[in-house]
């Protein structure tokens, strides 16, 4: 690009002025204004933007949480407790935040689920998906942690045994330990750091968006179809179409989250927690938040520890390599008439895990988590990578306005640049 | 720290194993089923009934606080439970409190004011288990949050003493309750007919001052519980409008695109 101001198409002077020396007024037009997008997205597509207000709003309210929250262990309890009782609308933050991280992962998972069904991490989104499975890993960090800091008997116990999971780590493990916890066990120093991590994480975490979505912004969306845009004709301007249908997903999510936070605030959270960390007492059953339960489902259906600790976490690495393992050129499930019932499968194995996680790692449980932990390695490692070769993909269609239009050909042009000229 | 870890994922399956199976282990927190009773705040809707809450705290005063603590209150919260200031000014003033130092550098005592904790009836824990056979008395501030189905439980737990059915070894000092886990529990029956004396003329069973200082309990756990329900209602109600308006715009802007 030459050097010297930039032609701003913007007519208002103050706009133009800023616009001519700082772009951001045309690279929001073109990024969220006229960017050509997909016609055909259904309302899987909307959780992307919502996992996005929901970082904002889960940032919104830790903000304030932290100015009336101590990161002390003599005091971090009280000080929740003075949050929601005499905080102006403290109990209101807290029950947002607490039901955000709820909400936070339900709505990437969904997201996840979507990239899986379409097949959005083949090429030439592999990067994009990648920097996906990163901030589900911060995601993940940061909600531990931040399940820690009200300092009660699952917070102690969880971080207690989650930090035990590096000792697992042949010859440095117990080192590594004592180096997290900044001592010889969960205590002052561990609450400490947790809450600067805390507070750090979903700033790396906004980052990694940015990323995420300055590489969707290059390859484009995917969509139902899973075939590419060939034309005007296969895509609508993000505004209005897709502003205005994010903002009914929007408020369906609000008003479930709404639903959460004033009627159910703790049906999601664990008892336990409102009573005071207390490392002379073991709770009977120490169990994660429940957005972490397949995890350890998998981490305790192996017998050998440091085996559990590696499937656990292989279990979210493997998500790295699948645009790898998953040698079919077709993305989406819609024409693979096989592989979509695996992925079904899946799906229903995944909430399986869920369930026997949160289950005494004992008789039938221990075995329905095997197999389940089985299946879910072996749909990544054997069953994609089998299918690319074996399977019979369905015909795709010619673009994706032709099914929708039935034959129809770019009339749609003139439509989709003056949406509301009729209205 | 190989063995610690072990043994933290032993206690961690044995307490699950207790904790969940489905018939026996009655030794360690089993899952005892306990009535459910309708209080005046169950369901999504549900209010406190300011009577009720008044009596409750009449409980928890004269009895309960004889070992149990509150420290998450002020006195100042009871204005909220539908006693005057003047009232609560007078509970408060029962109270001696240490403040202080002075300008002398000492601590002293004084009546309590609206301002203040509830007063704790023991300077630490150490106390409190010294002064209860070694048993510590938990604070009740969050206490129905910290119990599953919370309000239930307390309320059976505070009616659940019954003699042992025979055969059940009581260990020494400890006493038998139906809805306690394990049944053994160090704190005595406290609550007998007629133990205190409602102001409203309700009449002091077990059954209903067990099911007042309940209720208390319950909304020292969460006193904005009310304040939340009707915003959430509010809320809901207006996302329910707008959900329905937002729909129709994105209708109107689809309209002339074939989908």
């Amino acid at each position: 690009m030459a050097i010297g101001l930039h032609q701003s198409d913007f007519k208002n002077p103050v706009v133009r002025w800023i616009d001519s020396r700082l772009p951001v007024f045309t690279m929001m037009q073109k990024e969220y204004g006229t960017f050509p997008t997909p016609r055909n997205f259904n309302y899987f597509w909307n959780f992307g933007a919502l996992a996005m207000v929901n970082l904002l709003i889960m940032i919104a309210t830790g903000v304030f949480l932290s100015m009336h929250y101590t990161a002390h262990t003599a005091y971090a309890f009280d000080s929740v407790e003075r949050i929601m009782r005499d905080v102006n609308y403290g109990w209101l933050l807290r029950y947002v935040h607490m039901n955000g991280a709820s909400m936070f992962f339900i709505v990437v998972y969904i997201h996840i689920w979507r990239g899986l069904w379409y097949g959005s991490y083949k090429a030439p989104r592999e990067i994009l998906w990648i920097l996906g499975v990163v901030i589900f890993l911060l995601m993940m960090a940061t909600a531990f942690m931040g399940y820690v800091l009200p300092w009660g008997q699952m917070s102690f116990w969880g971080a207690t045994v989650i930090t035990n999971l590096f000792s697992a780590i042949p010859v440095f493990g117990e080192s590594i330990v004592v180096w997290l916890w900044g001592g010889f066990s969960v205590d002052n120093p561990t609450l400490n750091r947790f809450f600067s991590l805390h507070y750090l994480l979903p700033f790396v975490i906004v980052g990694v968006v940015f990323l995420h979505v300055a590489a969707l912004h290059i390859t484009g969306s995917n969509n139902p179809l899973g075939i590419d845009p060939k034309g005007p004709q296969d895509t609508l301007p993000f505004h209005p179409y897709y502003t205005i249908k994010d903002s009914v997903g929007l408020i369906v999510y609000f008003a479930f989250f709404a639903f959460l936070v004033f009627f159910i605030p703790n049906y999601l959270g664990h008892p336990d927690n409102y009573i005071p960390a207390n490392p002379l007492v073991t709770p009977a059953h120490i169990v994660p938040e429940w957005y972490f339960l397949p995890f350890y489902a998998v981490l305790r259906a192996v017998p050998d520890k440091l085996g559990g600790v590696v499937l656990m976490f292989g279990s979210i690495a493997i998500l790295f390599i699948l645009p790898w393992l998953d040698t079919s050129p077709v993305r989406s499930m819609r024409f693979r008439p096989v592989a979509k019932w695996f992925l079904v499968l899946w799906g229903i194995n995944f909430c399986v895990l869920t369930w026997v996680g949160a289950k005494p790692a004992e008789g039938v449980y221990v075995t329905i988590a095997r197999f389940a932990t089985a299946y879910y390695f072996a749909y990544f490692l054997v069953i994609l990578p089998l299918l690319g070769r074996l399977e019979r993909p369905l015909a795709l269609p010619e673009s994706i306005a032709k099914p929708v239009l039935r034959g129809g050909g770019p009339l749609l042009a003139g439509a989709a640049a003056k949406p509301m000229e009729k209205a | 720290m190989m063995s610690r870890f072990r043994n933290l994922v032993g206690a961690l399956v044995l307490g699950a194993a207790a904790a969940l199976s489905p018939a026996p282990a009655k030794a360690a927190g089993a899952a005892i089923a306990f009535p459910d009773y309708r209080f005046t705040f169950d369901g999504l809707f549900g209010t406190f009934d300011r009577g009720q809450l008044q009596r409750g705290f009449q409980v928890y005063k004269e009895v309960c606080a004889a070992c149990h603590a509150m420290r998450q209150l002020s006195y100042r919260n009871l204005l909220e439970i539908g006693l005057t200031e003047a009232q609560v000014r007078n509970i408060a003033a029962q109270f001696e409190v240490t403040d202080g130092p002075n300008d002398q550098g000492e601590m002293f005592q004084r009546p309590a004011r609206l301002s203040d904790r509830f007063r704790s009836p023991f300077a630490n824990e150490q106390a409190a288990r010294a002064a209860n056979n070694g048993a510590y008395p938990p604070d009740l501030s969050v206490m129905v949050k910290a119990r599953k189905d919370g309000a239930d439980y307390v309320r059976a737990l505070l009616i659940g003493y019954q003699d042992p059915p025979a055969g059940f070894a009581l260990m020494d000092g400890m006493n038998y309750n139906a809805y306690f886990p394990g049944h053994q529990i160090a704190m005595p029956n406290v609550l007998n007919p007629g133990q205190v004396e409602f102001a409203d003329g309700t009449e002091a069973t077990v059954e209903t001052m067990a099911r007042d200082v309940t209720a208390f309990l319950a909304w020292a756990a969460e006193p904005e519980l009310e304040q939340r329900r009707a915003m959430g209602v509010r809320i809901i109600l207006f996302l329910i409008v707008l959900g329905g308006l937002t729909y129709a715009v994105k209708r109107k802007i689809w309209a002339d695109v074939k989908h």
